[in-house]
């Protein structure tokens, strides 16, 4: 899983320093996909015990997964997907208003 | 009274609720901002009382105790920025009234200027990492939709740049959350606080400390890492330019303040020593970059970067007295910061430009709105007897102190640099004759202006605070040195928190 992540993080920022602004939103994209899994791995993943309390007992029986990356990542998934549709949205449109999709010519307002 | 702490995120939240029901009615829209800002200004105060009574207040949400529920914890210092918060919104709610063309309006403003504020509100005033991270969050989407508003290409072009990178820190930030809750396995930051205290190996402390520092120092525009702010900060509508200047990058300061203090205070000769470097170059950069300039407001944006360099150098030196300072050069540069935008707007609207070669004139005809930028921007430099001289004297007096003599050289020769710009400006909009061909009609009140006193109103009133907080400098020293005091001592707040801790 490390290495799924490390290669996902290293794609995104590839993506990223690449001139296409849709290039540039693909790596967004995978980034925080990166993010979600990191999440999901540094804090130890249990497969298939779910965190219930069986009937009649007052704690969980045996090792269950632990709850609260799952509700973070849960989160986290729903803000990437509004952000995202607000920057594909943008793109959009700044293509539409600039003309290009290269970033080195979005450069009027840096000098 | 702990419910207190909650209103503050509460009323923007309402108020924006109430603006997208009457999205038809303009006029309703634009009092329920007034009064919402209004009323949120009045409660902050009233935090600020609360809080200098009892210390903290803590709220645990849902009555899960911590460290399992969210808590809202308020101190001094989320007090004196929901205070902030509070002047910050009102002005530039009833700027807005007045500045505002009527199609942005019908585009959302006010809701997402509501929606703004709730999201600052609640990353000043929240004790948890994760639910800091869904705040900054709110606060990004709102501010990403404010700064695209009209649509024209260097908004858009601005916009790429600042949501592109806002995302990336976001991301460090989330995988930051990730690695400290894998790391201590928890996210409150009073439980985290007193965890990592207790951890052995600080090399992986060290690396979730510059984690949360790169992330944050995007946010607050630090070096190398300003390069969205100077891009994006003068495109949008003035009054959303103002709002930005004054709130969005403090909380990115706030933060650092908060998790340097708090949390990763344990190896501190290694991270202050960064934030040191980070400072400096900081402030450096930020007036050069304002020195190049010649457009009111991107000269301004890059002095929001060189004042952030303050503010972060409060916190490097690490000292009592300079983090008094720090916190004053904070709410200093609110004020004086989002009043210099909001001169800017009103010469906008007299003389129809933000280019310096083409303004002029503006003393000779409208005198008292030279003396009221003049107020801010010598405050700006550090001029006594404003607002700016105590905050960088506290933070001077602050470096001298423990001897670090290249810092502080380096604060002082960046006032006189500022002093210059701010000088230009003045000399540029304010002394030289009006250019040739600049319609005048507005300027000299041959077509006048009706509303023009809802945009005066504003200005004065913020230039009435950075005059008071200069003169009256001792009371609020002492509420600040109380804050410091608090931010200082870990302990008083894991225990207000916690409770008690075996």
């Amino acid at each position: 899983m490390a290495y799924v992540i490390g290669v996902l993080f290293a794609s995104a920022v590839y993506m990223m320093l690449r001139r296409s602004i849709v290039k540039l939103v693909i790596g967004l994209m995978i980034l925080s996909n990166a993010a979600n899994l990191l999440i999901f791995t540094v804090s130890g993943m249990t497969r298939g015990s779910p965190p219930l309390i069986p009937e009649g007992l007052t704690e969980p029986a045996g090792v269950v997964a632990d709850p609260l990356p799952q509700a973070l990542v849960l989160t986290a998934i729903v803000i990437a997907f509004g952000v995202l549709a607000f920057a594909v949205v943008l793109i959009h449109r700044a293509y539409e208003v600039v003309g290009t999709d290269d970033l080195d010519k979005m450069k009027d307002t840096d000098t | 009274m702990s419910h207190l702490v909650l209103i503050p995120i509460l009323i923007p939240l309402l108020a924006g609720a109430l603006s997208l029901v009457s999205w038809r009615s303009l006029l309703l829209q634009r009092w329920i901002a007034v009064v919402a800002t209004g009323l949120l200004l009045l409660v902050s105060i009233g935090l600020l009382q609360l809080t200098r009574e009892e210390g903290f207040v803590v709220m645990h949400v849902g009555g899960w105790a911590a460290p399992f529920g969210i808590t809202i914890v308020a101190d001094l210092l989320s007090a004196i920025m929901i205070v902030m918060t509070g002047v910050i919104g009102f002005t530039i709610a009833i700027y807005s009234m007045a500045m505002t063309p009527e199609r942005h309006e019908r585009f959302g403003y006010y809701p997402l200027m509501h929606l703004l504020l709730a999201g600052v509100s609640g990353a000043f005033l929240t004790g948890d990492i994760f639910n800091l991270y869904v705040w900054f969050e709110v606060m990004l989407l709102a501010s990403f939709a404010l700064l695209t508003l009209g649509g024209e290409r260097a908004q858009m072009e601005g916009a790429i740049k600042y949501v592109t990178l806002n995302l990336f820190s976001s991301a460090i930030f989330l995988s930051a959350i990730g690695l400290v809750y894998g790391t201590v396995g928890t996210l409150n930051m009073a439980d985290l606080a007193y965890k990592l205290g207790q951890v052995e190996h600080s090399g992986m402390v060290n690396v979730l400390a510059l984690m949360f520092m790169v992330a944050f120092g995007i946010k607050a525009a630090a070096f190398p890492l300003f390069f969205w702010l100077p891009a994006s900060y003068h495109t949008p509508l003035v009054g959303i330019s103002a709002l930005f200047a004054g709130l969005l990058t403090k909380v990115g300061v706030y933060a650092l303040y908060r998790f340097f203090t708090l949390i990763f205070n344990g190896d501190v000769d290694y991270t202050h020593n960064i934030l040191l470097w980070g400072a400096g170059l900081t402030m450096v950069s930020g007036v050069l970059g304002a020195a190049a300039q010649f457009e009111f407001r991107r000269l301004l944006s890059f002095h929001i970067v060189s004042q952030i360099g303050y503010m972060i150098l409060g916190l490097a030196l690490f000292t009592p007295l300079a983090i008094i300072g720090g916190i004053f050069v904070i709410v200093h540069n609110i004020v004086v910061k989002t009043n210099l935008f909001l001169v800017s707007g009103l010469v906008y609207r007299l003389l129809g430009s933000y280019d310096l070669k083409k303004l002029g004139g503006v003393y000779r005809h409208r005198p008292g709105i030279a003396l009221l930028f003049l107020v801010s921007a010598l405050s700006l430099a550090g001029l006594p007897p404003l607002s700016g001289f105590v905050a960088k004297f506290l933070l001077i007096r602050a470096g001298l102190e423990v001897g670090a003599w290249t810092v502080t050289g380096v604060a002082l020769l960046v006032s006189v640099i500022t002093l210059y710009s701010m000088l230009k400006i003045w000399a540029e909009v304010f002394w030289k004759p009006v250019p040739e061909g600049v319609n005048t009609e507005r300027l000299t009140g041959e077509k006048p202006d009706s509303q023009l006193w809802l945009l005066l109103l504003p200005i004065a009133g913020l230039a009435a605070c950075a005059v008071l907080i200069g003169v009256n400098g001792q009371p609020i020293y002492e509420v600040l040195e109380a804050a410091a005091e608090q931010l200082l001592n870990p302990a008083l707040y894991i225990e207000a928190v916690l409770g008690d801790q075996p």
